[in-house]
């Protein structure tokens, strides 16, 4: 079953050997997507290799960003602020709920279901307009900074993410009402592609796939970083390891991410510190051209303002974020066109050849992802590049056990139990 | 216009011709090539909020025997190269190929030794529509562009 197949997820070639239409051996062959993540990471700087994660996992990419910028934090030591910590937990959990919505998507898409499909497009949509607001961008956001994020919230954040959750709640809910006790739907994916216990932990499979199987590993729990063991969630578990199970897993993790992000929502400290009226301002152009002509007298006291195309990157919205680290952070824009330190400070982070420098190490960060554990594997020689990144990536596990869900269901089962574990090919294949 | 010398029946076979580049252009079959994050995209592009459904290029087929329009989703390996090119080949004329993302026009920022630099080196390319990836926005003005190519080239029957 080639790499170009029918079914919605990735490529990927499944040589199966068939006994009329039932599965006998299955063998799976990956690799049409290798992109040579960890090979360009080792080409570029550490704050350049941002844009590769996301596109790993690029469903969920904050949960890709945030993954990596804490294997970096670990190593170079440095910790992050409440609120960082904060809005990262929110956008992870946001990204978690788009991976679920298309994973169960799609699925439903190929057994025929094309409502729910379009419902849960629909849900999705919602949430990247939020995404969008915060960071710029719908998909492909790089929004993790080392230390931090790009940038604080919008400010009318709350309201229109609580806006958004109420859809995706509704949609969540329309669903559920259409497939989860529809004949044909349980038909199709109950005590099908079931996945023992024993499987699953002799292939190192976690995440969703697993937990339906029973097993009770879940990294937020387990080696619990940012905020998640001050917010109160719970991890649905199955019984049986069948595909029925694992769509009940996935709808129950987005009602339980929905509750972390109004959680989260509550408890966040107070960010941006209006830094508006303090001294005189003055537009930066403004400020370089007195400068030049030597007009230097009470400039000291002066704050610049930039662009309003710049927003996201002034002081009022680094505050809330910023660690005070100068070796890492960026300084807000208003200095960086301001002064001379700023410039500097810029300067020394942007450059090639110069950027942040962590000390001799390694060190390794895990994360749950939408499929599981996604850990980042990172090695520093002291230079401004990585010697070494690796990603432990979720989907690989769960594609080497495959063959122990496909082998003696009916061809039919193939695309449905493909569908439900969720393969994304640029997390499998980097 | 062709020439009075044909007999008069220019006039006829031009009007045939937009006719019938004016119905292939409304009813697009696209055969959607997905790869990589690109795919997200045209998700979004073929769902309820950025329909592609009103463009006439809704129903996608997924076997290249019965689309017309190969659309190319997300960044070509090297070791997925000869299968886009079977697939390409596995279409009937009359056929178009849209390079969705530029990973397919160009490469995109994987200039390393797994990814093809371009997906017009394999197949040729009629719509390229840059982005990484792309907006749906964008996807619908390159579908557009698509479709005015359709209508006004000169048909195969």
């Amino acid at each position: 079953m080639g790499p170009s197949h029918p079914a919605m997820h990735g490529v990927i070639r499944l040589i199966t050997e068939l006994e009329g239409e039932k599965v006998v051996r299955v063998e799976a062959e990956i690799g049409y997507l290798h992109r040579a993540f960890e090979k360009s990471c080792e080409n570029s700087s550490w704050t350049q290799a941002m844009p590769y994660t996301d596109r790993l996992n690029y469903v969920s990419p904050l949960i890709n960003n945030f993954g990596y910028c804490g294997a970096v934090e670990k190593l170079l030591g440095i910790e992050i602020t409440e609120r960082c910590k904060y809005i990262r937990v929110v956008m992870s959990e946001i990204s978690r709920i788009t991976d679920h919505l298309t994973c169960i998507a799609a699925s439903a898409m190929e057994l025929g279901a094309m409502t729910a499909f379009l419902y849960f497009m629909k849900a999705r949509e919602y949430l990247y307009e939020i995404v969008e607001q915060v960071t710029g961008a719908r998909l492909t956001v790089s929004y993790g900074r080392i230390g931090g994020v790009k940038a604080d919230l919008p400010d009318d954040f709350d309201e229109s993410l609580q806006g958004a959750l109420k859809q995706v709640e509704r949609e969540l809910s329309e669903v559920d009402k259409l497939l989860t006790r529809n004949r044909i739907w349980v038909d199709r994916t109950r005590d099908v592609g079931v996945l023992t216990k024993e499987n699953a932990i002799a292939h190192a499979i976690t995440g969703p796939v697993a937990r339906a199987s029973g097993i009770n590993y879940d990294v937020r729990k387990a080696f619990p970083y940012f905020v998640y063991d001050r917010v109160r969630f719970e991890v649905p578990l199955g019984e049986r390891g069948d595909n029925y199970d694992r769509y009940l897993v996935r709808m129950e993790e987005m009602r339980q991410s929905v509750r972390i992000i109004r959680q989260a929502l509550r408890e966040m400290p107070r960010g941006a510190v209006s830094v508006d009226a303090r001294g005189r301002i003055v537009e930066s152009f403004d400020l370089v051209d007195r400068a030049k002509l030597g007009h230097t007298a009470g400039l000291v006291d002066v704050v610049s303002t930039v662009e309003p195309t710049l927003e996201g990157t002034q002081k009022r919205y680094q505050e809330g974020i910023s660690p005070r680290d100068r070796t890492v952070m960026l300084p807000s824009k208003e200095d960086t066109c301001g002064n001379i330190e700023g410039l500097m400070n810029h300067f020394k982070l942007i450059m090639d050849y110069h950027g942040i420098r962590p000390p001799v190490g390694e060190a390794y960060f895990p994360v749950e992802g939408a499929n599981g554990e996604l850990g980042f594997y990172v090695v520093s020689d002291g230079t401004d590049r990585p010697y070494r990144v690796r990603v432990r990536p979720p989907c690989f596990f769960n594609m080497a056990g495959l063959h122990t869900m496909l082998e003696g269901y009916m061809v039919a089962d193939i695309i449905a139990t493909f569908g439900s574990i969720n393969m994304i090919a640029g997390e499998l294949d980097r | 216009m062709t020439q009075v010398a044909n007999g008069g029946f220019g006039f006829f076979t031009s009007k045939l011709e937009r006719v019938v580049g004016w119905a292939r252009k409304y009813s697009i079959f696209q055969y959607p090539f997905v790869t990589a994050c690109c795919g997200m995209e045209y998700m979004s592009t073929a769902s309820g909020h950025y329909d592609m459904d009103r463009f006439g290029a809704g129903l996608p087929r997924f076997s290249p025997r019965q689309a017309d329009v190969l659309f190319v989703v997300g960044t070509i390996s090297h070791k997925l190269a000869p299968i886009l090119r079977r697939v390409y080949e596995q279409m009937c004329e009359p056929k178009w190929v849209v390079a969705f993302g530029v990973c397919t026009c160009t490469g995109g920022f994987y200039d390393n030794y797994a990814t093809v630099q371009g997906i017009d080196t394999i197949v040729p390319v009629d719509i390229y529509i840059p982005g990484c990836p792309p907006r749906p926005e964008a996807v619908l003005d390159g579908l557009i562009k698509l479709q005015a190519k359709i209508e006004r080239q000169k048909q195969l029957y």
